[in-house]
């Protein structure tokens, strides 16, 4: 069943939630990702929840003029003018005000869904028919999507990615650095916009789907997920974009494969289950590859040590380290030196004095600064300077009674 | 109005306002001035998995188990938001997002995969709470406050509140040297024994308890816009910490008691037959309240931005 639905074999409905689920995953992706960059992630949860006074406002007025109040165009266009004036009274307060952009944006996220639950209650007084189903902005609802409601999905989507795809490198810089962004003559305020733009863009089209509380979640999860894999914010942006593509398209299938499994929270499950293998299993930045990193660390530190307390003739106790030079074949099990390994204490006893001559001469003071105590002097020293340094250190002496 | 009228009908929702407005506007103060104030908004996400966890494992709505589980649910948002942000090494806003938005989602699975047709618990009632059914049926008229068994039928939500108010106003008094030191100079704080970390934490977990406590009561929508809009506008009035949580505690009570007010009443005053939602309610005053204040309030810029910028 699930491969059906992974397949688009489940029927047009489904077909059609998946395609725009997808598409819709890598336009929130890639725009969130300048958000995350700028380190305002959190811009999105006030932008979302700012869009249902919109909608309620929209279907009254609607329903007034006389026409159907479930128009989706309608209703999306009301949502997308509420989030725009909540974008614009967030910005007010942080710029005007001395309230912190987290503050300004918890006001604008409470203020502005607490008057649209107003309103809703008041839609759902005036007697119109069971709230027309507005909850369904709430939490997202694809059950009876249309063909038209699907091409305005995909339509702005598609616009949105177009923009991102005109305006990367402006919105790069600014979401990198906005100082140097400035200092380049660049309008930092007005792409800041732009970006705002594309967010609410984003959420606009996605309140259908995902609904305006859950949307938050496909901003902000793939850019952090991308964030794991790569140092390089090109590739921040597509990786973003895919993980949110393919987060959303398996959630709208797996959601189409059985009842009782609600879009909206599948697909930001799918997200998460995508971000916590990356925390988990990146490269680099992932926590398996650190806690293998110190371990690595913590190898090195120890054989170093031993190699040395060898050297010195010191009995050596710890048990991590006995275990490590044992298995390196350099002492017996009963814990005296073999021929390698008096030999390699002996190197790296050799290798610590010559570390000394450098880092006392300032004629080396480079290669001085490398020093960490682990890292090999034939590393960082030709074989010349090496001779040269033995030379001053001279060979064996005599020592007095 | 009359005290028969008002008294079972409007006076038991009206104090549980109030009460859970100022509840969450103490706390908010600091969290406010700590740049935390979106905690708050963490929190009310992370309280529905909290609850549908506990209806699962008990089976019932009952009022212990809903506010443990709640309160559960914040702790481990805390904890795992705190595990986001320094294992993968995140900004604490994005870590913030990733943790309450996936917590939600797993709510309201969980929501729609158990069968809770029979009982009353929906998303809906969460958000918006049910400030309006919190009536007093056993109180006559004003003479009922004196009045031992009618009094014993008052919503239990209003002594809980009582308490939790006391229980976090307590905790600031006791803690108010500490907590304003480690609020505005941190390491200044730590130079004097402070436990700044312990003392963040209790601070989190005390506006929890208030969120937890004010959301079983009125919603989560009247908990984020109470932690936040009173003390942003009391900010606004003042420079001195004392007044300002002062201030904060006015405008709550008066959001409360106007948005309350003007949910039930002022429908009608328009000529429409039913009350709209007192939580959203609630929540706007507050914003009208908190935008007055950001227009005429007299500290209502950065202390040294030049004027007229």
């Amino acid at each position: 069943m699930l491969f059906d639905a992974l397949f688009l074999q489940l029927g047009y409905n489904a077909t059609l939630v998946s395609l725009g689920a997808a598409l819709l995953g890598g336009a929130a992706g890639i725009s969130g990702t300048f958000l995350f960059l700028r380190k305002r992630a959190l811009v999105s949860d006030a932008v979302s929840h700012a869009t249902l006074p919109g909608v309620g406002l929209a279907f009254l007025v609607m329903v007034f003029l006389g026409g159907d109040g479930r128009n989706l165009a309608g209703l999306l266009l009301g949502s997308a003018l509420s989030a725009g004036v909540g974008l614009v009274c967030m910005n007010w307060l942080t710029r005007n005000t001395r309230l912190a952009e987290d503050a300004a944006i918890g006001a604008v996220l409470s203020v502005f869904f607490g008057f649209g639950i107003v309103l809703l209650t008041v839609i759902q007084t005036l007697g119109m028919g069971r709230q027309a189903g507005l909850e369904g902005f709430l939490l997202g609802s694809t059950a009876g999507m249309l063909m038209s409601d699907a091409m305005i999905i995909a339509g702005g989507s598609a616009l949105a990615l177009s923009v991102i795809v005109l305006m990367r490198r402006p919105m790069m810089l600014v979401a990198f650095d906005p100082e140097y962004a400035a200092a380049r003559g660049l309008p930092v305020p007005r792409i800041d916009m732009l970006m705002m733009g594309l967010v609410m863009a984003v959420t606009v089209v996605g309140l259908k789907i995902v609904g305006l509380i859950l949307i938050v979640a496909l901003l902000i999860i793939p850019s952090v997920t991308a964030r794991f894999w790569t140092d390089r914010a090109d590739r921040v942006v597509v990786y973003a974009g895919l993980s949110g593509a393919v987060a959303a398209y398996i959630g709208a299938a797996i959601s189409a494969s059985a009842p009782n499994l609600p879009t909206g929270p599948i697909i930001v499950l799918v997200s998460f289950a995508l971000f916590a293998l990356s925390l988990l299993f990146a490269p680099n930045r992932g926590v398996l590859a650190a806690v293998l990193r110190h371990q690595r660390f913590q190898r090195r530190v120890h054989l170093r040590q031993g190699l040395l307390a060898l050297a010195q003739g010191h009995p050596i106790y710890e048990p991590l380290t006995l275990r490590l030079l044992r298995r390196a074949g350099l002492v017996r099990p009963d814990g005296v030196a073999t021929d390698m390994g008096r030999a390699r204490a002996a190197k790296a006893l050799r290798d610590e004095k010559r570390w000394e001559l450098v880092r006392s001469d300032l004629a080396h003071e480079a290669a001085a600064a490398l020093y960490d105590g682990l890292r090999e002097i034939e590393t960082v020293l030709t074989p010349d300077q090496i001779r040269e340094i033995d030379r001053r250190i001279g060979g064996p002496q005599e020592v007095l009674a | 109005m009359s005290g028969a009228e008002f008294v079972p009908l409007s006076l038991t929702p009206l104090l549980i306002g109030i009460l859970a407005a100022v509840a969450c506007a103490l706390p908010g103060n600091f969290l406010l001035l700590r740049r935390q104030a979106l905690i708050g908004d963490a929190i009310s996400h992370v309280v529905l998995p909290g609850i549908v966890v506990a209806f699962l494992l008990t089976g019932a709505i009952a009022t212990w188990p809903m506010l443990l589980g709640a309160a559960g649910a914040a702790v481990t948002a805390v904890i795992l938001i705190e595990a986001v942000r320094r294992l993968g090494r995140i900004e604490p806003g994005a870590a913030m997002g990733v943790i309450f938005t996936t917590m939600f989602a797993a709510g309201v699975l969980l929501l729609e995969q158990t069968d809770t047709s029979a009982v009353h618990l929906d998303v809906e009632h969460a958000l918006y709470g049910n400030l309006e059914s919190l009536i007093w049926l056993d109180a006559t008229g004003w003479s009922s406050l004196w009045d031992v068994e009618a009094l014993r039928y008052l919503p239990p939500e209003l002594p809980r509140m009582a308490l939790t108010l006391l229980g976090v106003a307590s905790f600031i008094a006791l803690f108010w040297r500490a907590l304003k030191i480690s609020t505005f100079d941190e390491g200044f704080a730590r130079t004097l024994g402070i436990h700044t970390g312990g003392l963040s934490l209790a601070l989190v977990i005390t506006a929890s308890v208030a969120a937890v406590a004010a959301f079983d009561a009125v919603g989560s929508i009247i908990v984020i816009a109470m932690f936040i809009c009173p003390p942003a506008a009391a900010r606004m009035m003042t420079d001195r910490l004392e007044r300002q949580i002062g201030w904060s505690v006015v405008f709550a009570t008066l959001s409360a008691v106007l948005g309350y007010v003007l949910a039930g009443y002022g429908p009608l005053w328009l000529g429409a037959a039913d009350a709209v939602s007192a939580a959203g309610m609630i929540a706007t005053v507050s914003g009208v309240i908190l935008a007055a204040a950001a227009r005429f309030g007299p500290c209502r810029r950065r202390a040294g931005a030049p004027a007229g910028v």
